[in-house]
């Protein structure tokens, strides 16, 4: 053991380093990763892990501001903010402020950014003739090539109006299998029938492949065109006010025809080498390493257009240091290195040695990095404080709710009854104990499905819900239990127990908690209903059994989850939408709540501006979701994270995904700060391998006794 | 001897048959083409459509075992089953359900598995063998009976404790290696330390135990009681005779294994971040990815087999009495 471990000691700097010495006082982020991206092709990837990647290397027309709140959006590619035109069905003009029902089509006009390359790339190499180097590859030309970085040669080129339109296209491909694919075809003009098109073009050519390349330019396509080298146009049906915010999301980054061409030839999907492994952007960072077993590295792209450090920011932000930067060229760091790391223990150790500079903070790690101040707020440890680790928190964009199937002829429908079961059911969950207990204190109990930060939330006692809490003393308190027991018995259940069988009332949760850590959790759960006498039986299954009962309408209740899209209400309300009921058309709306007056307020209020008029309305939804109670309104999670005092221009932003750029490190505080870390401590050692071989003296007296002795 | 290898290898073929099918019925038990579209391709705003040309791409459309739309003897090969297991007998495993070259990855990630697993094996071998014999040497004296309790203590830990307790203590508090990560080439080495002195201590109370009985089972053989008459030195008698006779049961023991370390340790990999086959079967069973998990179970399998076989012809070469008819 003390010869492996001298062997370490071999190398410079700290032993347990595990980053090579080339990096050392190197300009680069270090963070991790627990699991493979499963895409990264931008018309397909939709799930964070898969942004921290990808939002870092496209750049869509959009981007949110770093630091403004409420969030803003502000121009990326393109030069600036589109601004909707309205047209009627026979494509006459309308004013902004034309009705919803005037309006045949919409249209946004996206002028981009003249003189932006792409990343180096082997799909743009030219040969001295002008033809393209690497498209048209043999199964010679393959040989040796096992990973994108064995093309020797790359190229790059001006990215173009076209390139928008040409990944808008992308998405409408069925072989693509964009997840956003059916929502863009309620909306897109011509989207279902370019898709048509394009499965028919893939069959007619006997090439039903994903990986056969079929040239869409040929294909003309009216929801996007362009206009010129450095114009498109987007054509919505009828109004859709929330699509700006989807110009900022790596869906509708630009992706050159020649990445299709280059990626669909033989043999290069067979060596793993696909559109979905090796991005092709523009942005500030390419991906120059991709090992998902072992790490990802973004390193600065060299023919990035360049981009300014936002020079306005909120009050707090002057004296928080986050406009030190304010004009600097973007990006800060020269590199970033995210390692895999599957368990919670070694990311923990690994960041408290500082090899990490960004943490968030496991539940098993929770007691030794947070206390909370004697008003409640979370502070950190002392120990963490010594080593100038700062803490960050932001309630996220995200909700988590319990769920009543609105079809269950027993909790569901309309009636008066099982309207007071659900509210009295409501009171009884206390979230504001669960978040406590489970939680560790990151959340904030749901007034009604809107989070904070989101338009349409209200603060204070004007944002409470009436039926579940009351105002006291400038904060919102919990109902007492003996009203849920009250409205038990108006809900014709007295003591919960249900007058037909003059048993205690039974119902039925759904979950895919079945394991020793969830067992708490559903026994709490047990308890709150018990308050109220009923019975609840808990039908733990795995995921895919749960998502199927929940595609079926079958559950009674469950716990169930949402993260925005976009800063809009919108994407919040839509979740008990009657049109996106699950169990009848698939959608979001898992509580199959139906509610006509709701549904027509909802029609009013997506297509309306932020303002006063749109917040009547949504005032007047949430109170019919109050009183409704479709949801037990459970909790907004809030997200803590940790960083290291040489990590700046850190800023909650939960909207935007490209925040890298604006990251600076301080190498040499963080090289002083590992060096005092991770002096490595020899001595137990020794006084092990001393102990052994005093131990060992008795084995020797005994052998030579054993020698000298005369044989029996 | 050819005979026999040609006659086992033959008996192994409704062996691998067996394992595929009880493979393919445990995971559709669990799971169905429909979960395994709705994983691959995520879940927020997935409609039935992209599920179904999902499966229609990959071969998932079609039923499980049985084809009762086909005829003849599209009944049977017209299924899941059947195009989906008949490629792997030739060794060709295909594409995962995420698009990625099996076999490729395989190839690339059974190295870092081997990195730790022979290491492992013969430190673990050289330690547990000498400890071993160090206590037969010491038998029946307080050195034996402390050192059998020390061997049931350690056997008595879980082998999650040895990696958490390894890596709090050398890497955490002592700071003499990387708790986690690998890195390709000769620059791995630092990080093998770490996994390799955790899995050699782990194996100690077990290893140590089986080699003891094996070489207390020797010693009381009458070669050795003629050893000693003749005035053989005890150590002579321990690691000359002793240890040359008892290598019979260790070889085969070690064998039996040596195929297997290509699969890589679940827990280990996981903890350490290494990129072995052994976290590649596990990302694929969380993933629901079949086409990895078939193809993983498959290669177990045929590697058990080739084990056994190995096993069988050690024999032969370690005692020249045993002829394989």
């Amino acid at each position: 053991m003390l010869l492996a471990l001298s062997l370490v000691a071999c190398g410079e700097g700290p032993w347990n380093d595990p980053y090579p010495a080339s990096q050392e006082g190197a300009s680069i982020v270090y963070g991790s990763f627990s699991e493979r991206p499963k895409h990264l092709d931008p018309a397909r990837s939709y799930s964070s892990n898969e942004y921290a990647f990808i939002g870092q290397i496209y750049e869509p027309p959009l981007q949110y501001h770093f630091l403004l709140r409420p969030y803003r959006l502000v121009p990326l590619m393109a030069e600036v903010v589109p601004e909707p035109m309205f047209f009627t069905e026979k494509g006459e003009p309308l004013p902004p402020d034309a009705p919803p029902e005037a309006i045949g089509f919409s249209e946004y006009r996206v002028r981009i950014r003249p003189g932006v390359r792409y990343q180096p790339h082997p799909a743009f190499a030219k040969g001295s003739g002008g033809a393209y180097r690497y498209h048209h590859l043999s199964a010679e030309d393959l040989g040796g090539i096992n990973r994108l970085g064995d093309f020797t040669e790359t190229g790059t080129r001006e990215l173009v109006a076209e390139d928008f339109v040409h990944q808008i296209k992308r998405l409408a491909d069925p072989a693509v299998h964009s997840p956003i694919a059916g929502l863009m075809a309620e909306h897109i003009e011509g989207f279902g029938e370019l898709s048509q098109r394009l499965t028919e073009a893939r069959a007619a050519a006997d090439s039903a492949e994903s990986n056969s390349f079929l040239d869409l330019r040929a294909f003309a396509f009216a929801g996007a065109e362009a206009l010129d080298r450095y114009s498109y146009r987007i054509r919505l049906r009828g109004r859709y006010q929330q699509f700006i915010y989807w110009l900022a999301m790596p869906f509708f980054a630009p992706m050159p025809w020649e990445a299709d061409r280059f990626y669909a030839q033989p043999g290069l999907r067979e060596r793993n080498i696909t559109l979905d492994w090796y991005p092709v952007g523009s942005g500030p960072f390419m991906l120059s390493e991709n090992n998902p077993n072992l790490r990802m590295v973004l390193s600065r792209n060299p023919y990035f257009h360049g981009e300014s450090y936002p020079e306005e920011g909120m009050p707090d932000d002057q004296a928080a240091g986050l406009l030190r930067d304010a004009g600097g060229a973007l990006p800060f760091v020269e590199r970033a290195v995210y390692s895999l790391e599957k368990e919670n223990i070694p990311y923990w150790y690994k960041f408290l040695q500082g090899y990490y500079d960004t943490s968030g903070i496991a539940s098993d790690s929770f007691d030794q990095a947070i206390g909370f101040s004697s008003q409640g707020e979370a502070v950190l440890t002392d120990a963490l404080r010594e080593r100038g680790i700062e803490l960050l928190t932001a309630v996220e964009s995200s909700v988590f709710y319990l769920g009543f199937n609105m079809r269950d002829p027993l909790i569901g429908g309309d009636g008066e009854s099982a309207r007071l079961l659900r509210r009295a059911i409501s009171i009884a969950v206390d979230y504001d104990e669960y978040v406590s207990i489970f939680a560790n204190g990151r959340g904030v109990a749901a007034q009604g499905p809107i989070p904070p930060g989101i338009f349409g939330y209200r603060e204070g006692e004007a944002g409470i819900n009436p039926y579940i809490y009351r105002w006291e003393e400038g904060r919102a308190v919990r109902r007492g239990i003996e009203e849920a027991r009250a409205l038990m018995e108006r809900a014709g259940f007295p003591g919960g127990r249900d007058p037909a069988t003059a048993e205690a009332l039974t119902l039925y949760y759904d979950t895919t908690a079945s394991g020793p850590d969830d067992k708490a959790r559903l026994s709490w759960m047990r308890k709150q209903l018990a308050k109220l006498g009923i019975q609840l039986v808990i039908r733990a299954t795995d995921y895919n059994r749960f998502q199927e009962k929940m595609r079926e309408g079958t559950g009674q209740l469950f716990i169930w989850g949402w993260n925005a899209d976009y800063p809009d209400p919108e994407n919040f309300l839509f979740l008990l939408y009657g049109p996106n009921s699950k169990a009848q058309s698939g959608g979001e709306n898992a509580a199959n709540y139906q509610n006509p007056s709701f549904d027509a307020l909802f029609d009013r209020m997506k297509d309306m501006t932020d303002g006063p008029e749109r917040q009547a309305v949504i005032d007047e939804m949430v109170e019919i979701l109050r009183r409704d109670a479709p949801w037990s309104w459970g909790y907004f999670p809030q997200a803590f994270s940790l960083h290291h005092a040489w990590v700046r221009n850190l800023k909650p932003n939960l909207m935007a995904n490209n925040t890298l750029k604006y990251r600076r490190v301080d190498p040499a505080l963080r090289e002083r700060s590992r060096e005092q870390w991770n002096r490595p401590l020899v001595w137990p050692l020794a006084l092990v391998a001393g102990l052994l071989l005093v131990g060992g003296l008795p084995a020797v007296r005994i052998h030579r006794q054993r020698e000298r002795g005369r044989a029996l | 001897m050819m005979a026999y290898i040609v006659r086992r290898l033959l008996y192994a073929l409704p062996i691998l048959i067996g394992v595929n099918l009880l493979t393919f019925v445990l995971f559709f038990v669990v799971n169905t083409p429909d979960d395994m579209a709705r994983m691959q391709l995520g879940v927020k705003r997935v409609t039935a459509e992209a599920v179904e040309s999902w499966k229609r791409e990959r071969g998932y459309d079609k039923p499980l075992l049985y084809n009762a739309d086909a005829s003849g003897m599209d009944r049977a090969t017209d299924t899941i089953f059947f195009q989906k297991s008949l490629k792997l007998f030739s060794f060709d495993f295909g594409a995962s359900d995420s698009g990625r070259d099996i076999g490729y990855d395989i190839s690339q990630r059974m190295w870092p598995s081997l990195a730790i697993a022979l290491p492992v094996l013969g430190v673990g071998l050289l330690v547990n063998i000498s400890f071993a014999l160090f206590i037969v040497f010491f038998r029946a004296t307080y050195i034996d009976f402390g050192s059998v309790v020390l061997c049931v203590g350690l056997m008595s830990i879980s082998g999650l404790f040895y990696i958490i307790g390894g890596q709090y203590l050398l890497s955490k508090l002592l700071h003499l290696a990387p708790i986690s990560g690998y890195d390709t080439g000769l620059s791995a080495w630092k990080f093998l330390v770490l996994p390799v002195i955790v899995g050699v201590v782990s194996g100690i109370g077990a290893g140590t135990r089986w080699y003891r009985t094996l070489f207390l089972e020797e010693i009381s053989a009458d070669y050795v009681r003629t050893a000693r008459a003749k005035g053989l030195g005890e150590r002579r008698v321990l690691f000359v005779h002793v240890l040359n006779n008892a290598l019979i049961p260790i070889l085969t023991g070690v064998v039996v294994i040596l195929p297997l370390l290509f699969m890589g340790s679940l827990i280990t990999e996981s903890f350490f971040g290494i990129p072995g086959l052994g976290s590649y079967t596990i990302d694929a069973i969380s993933s629901q990815d079949f086409a990895i998990v078939r193809a993983m179970v498959f290669l177990g399998s045929v590697l058990y087999i080739l084990g056994l076989l190995l096993t069988d012809l050690s024999y032969t070469l370690v005692d020249p009495r045993v002829r394989l008819l």
